[in-house]
């Protein structure tokens, strides 16, 4: 597979009145074409973020310090703001947060996802239309015709997501970023619209990115994760492995915060919280809430290396560690 | 973390919603209604009047209430109520086109504004801030006398007056909803910036923007009488609320006050049905009294 996105050294930060905050730093991140990966970490990660450097949409007082973003090749920083235009939506889509506050509340739902057609397709409107109701039933909208002319406000959350989703895919993107699809849905509506997320990305064959702080959601929908942490990433691997042979700690304390039924593994909180992303210590930033800290963890960071194909992990701890036992 | 789905905000009411909503309202739907038999006046004001606005009659001059002459007439024997009835026409209409002149070219230059924001904002609410700052009939005045007497410039004069007020509402409501969700989600898609704003945005700040059109237009009728009432804008022989205030006015001495009064109440009339239909829409769509359905 070749590499859809390639993200590499990207740093995002916010002006605020106390100083600079790197809500993104330094990160590198690749997605394949059709492959699905899960990015994973705590509320303030800098996930959504990552999301909205992708499309290019960090505005004041956020802004994009280093780093290219490569998509099919192509670095979204050189292009002019209309080649962007072209490409969000069209190329790249985003399915955000809350589908209920990010539909236009005076704009029917079905007018909403009809225009895609007209924007990016340069469909008519009765073609737009037309497909427009053939994507409500691609979601499993029941009654599409209905719905299509009703607002935001008249819809359930579990059915704004399916609309939502019905928009991201309308255009054919090649790559879908999903950022926190499920919350506020309850469980079993959350599952259907996961199942119906991949199912349409395997259809269409386009990659997603899958935004979440639940590594149950990664779990079951993800092939490969790549885990933040305070605005770095500290671990990226297949899903399974990830799970069977986490190699941070930070990703260990995560699975093994995982409430299980099926075993009777104490689940343990993660101790202390994200650190202050304003003017953060030079080292590790998990240094602080980690076990395998040392006096190095705190001077310098510890870069991205390899564990296997495929398997990167950025822990000084854990090379100390290998290389002892090997 | 978020633990609960916000509620999706609700958009402006249907006008069928509004339409409810007033006639319960007895006040309101009674102005609303005055409005209406006003306006339906001054369109059939021709086969309504009883005589032509213009029609002298010197034998019939400074008559008094009667059959003949239900509001009297004037110095020159003109019938009262036509004039009266012709001069809604000018009235209303002058009033209507300033205040929606206004208000499309307020909200747009505040939409514009409000969603560029930083220091394009700083730099074009200052000249806003000026104008406002400045009292609306002085500068009214200004105006129509800088421009000439003429129908139009009053329109033109009332406009400009009315103009910051609408700017100044849509920058704000523009800068609270550009930072709504559907907003990111409009520019996620790829939508050109002018229909993110024009389609997107502006219909989402349009409750507070038609009860301030409704309370202007009051206001609009009170500007131009006034600035006719000091012979500025429109002109004898012209009928025009103010104009007749005006010609009454210097007949009050001599005991002729039909021809102050009636006038006068056109004026109070509408100016006072189009403040109750406005308060009416407030309490219904001015966001700050949300949810109070």
């Amino acid at each position: 597979m070749s590499d859809l996105l390639e993200i590499a050294d990207l740093t995002v930060s916010f002006d605020s009145d106390a100083g600079e905050i790197q809500a993104v730093d330094h990160i590198s991140l690749t997605i394949r074409a059709g492959e699905v990966v899960g990015l994973v970490g705590e509320s303030g990660s800098g996930k959504s973020v990552t999301a909205f450097a992708i499309l290019r949409l960090i505005r004041r007082p956020g802004r994009v310090k280093s780093g290219t973003i490569r998509f099919n090749g192509v670095d979204l920083g050189t292009l002019s703001e209309e080649e962007m235009r072209q490409i969000r939506g069209a190329k790249i889509a985003l399915i955000s947060q809350s589908p209920r506050t990010a539909l236009n509340p005076v704009i029917t739902v079905g007018r909403q996802i009809a225009r895609l057609f007209e924007l990016h397709g340069g469909l008519s409107a009765r073609d737009a239309h037309r497909r427009m109701l053939e994507m409500l039933s691609l979601v499993r909208i029941p009654d599409p015709a209905k719905r299509a002319g009703q607002y935001a406000h008249q819809l359930s959350g579990g059915m704004c997501q399916r609309v939502m989703i019905a928009m991201a895919l309308a255009t054919s993107p090649q790559l879908l970023i999903a950022d926190e699809p499920t919350t506020g849905l309850d469980v079993s509506i959350a599952a259907r619209i996961l199942d119906l997320l991949r199912e349409l990305g395997a259809k269409t064959g386009a990659a997603i990115l899958l935004i979440t702080h639940d590594l149950g959601v990664v779990a079951e929908t993800a092939d490969r994760v790549v885990v933040m942490h305070a605005g770095q990433v500290v671990e990226s691997a297949p899903v399974r492995t990830l799970f069977h042979q986490p190699a941070h700690p930070y990703t260990r304390a995560l699975v093994r915060s995982i409430p299980r039924v099926d075993r009777t593994v104490t689940m343990e909180p993660i101790p202390g919280a994200v650190p202050s992303l304003l003017d953060p210590p030079p080292g590790c930033r998990y240094a602080e809430r980690c076990g395998w800290v040392s006096e190095r963890c705190r001077i310098a960071r510890p870069p991205l290396t390899r564990v296997v194909a495929d398997h990167e992990v950025a822990c000084y701890g854990f090379e100390e560690r290998r290389d002892a036992a090997g | 973390m978020q633990t609960s789905a916000p509620l999706a905000p609700l958009p402006p009411p249907s006008p069928s919603l509004v339409w409810r909503r007033i006639r319960r309202n007895p006040l309101s739907f009674g102005a609303l209604c005055v409005i209406g038999l006003i306006a339906l006046a001054a369109i059939f004001a021709p086969w309504i009047a009883p005589y032509p606005p213009d029609a002298t009659d010197a034998a019939a001059a400074l008559q008094s209430v009667s059959w003949r002459h239900p509001l009297g007439t004037d110095l020159y024997g003109r019938d009262q109520l036509s004039r009266i009835i012709f001069a809604a026409r000018i009235d209303l209409s002058v009033a209507f086109a300033a205040t929606a002149a206004a208000v499309v070219i307020g909200s747009l230059l505040g939409a514009i504004i409000g969603y560029r924001g930083g220091w394009v904002d700083h730099i074009a609410m200052r000249p806003v801030d000026a104008i406002m700052a400045f009292p609306a009939f002085v500068l009214a005045m200004g105006i129509t006398a800088a421009l000439g007497n003429s129908t139009v410039n009053v329109a033109i004069a009332i406009s400009i007056t009315q103009v910051p007020s609408y700017l100044r509402l849509i920058r704000g409501e523009m800068l609270r909803i550009r930072e709504m969700e559907y907003a990111d989600a409009a520019r996620t898609v790829g939508n050109p910036t002018w229909r993110i704003v024009l389609i997107h945005l502006l219909p989402n700040c349009m409750p507070p923007l038609i009860v301030q059109a409704t309370l202007a237009m009051g206001f609009a009728l009170l500007t131009m009488a006034a600035l006719s009432f000091i012979g500025l804008g429109i002109q004898p022989p012209q009928s025009e609320w103010g104009v007749m205030t005006a010609e009454g006015a210097s007949q009050i001495v001599t005991g002729e006050w039909w021809l102050f009064l009636f006038p006068g109440l056109a004026i109070m009339i509408t100016v006072l049905a189009f403040n109750l239909v406005g308060d009416g829409l407030r309490d219904f769509l001015d966001p700050r009294m949300r949810g109070i359905r």
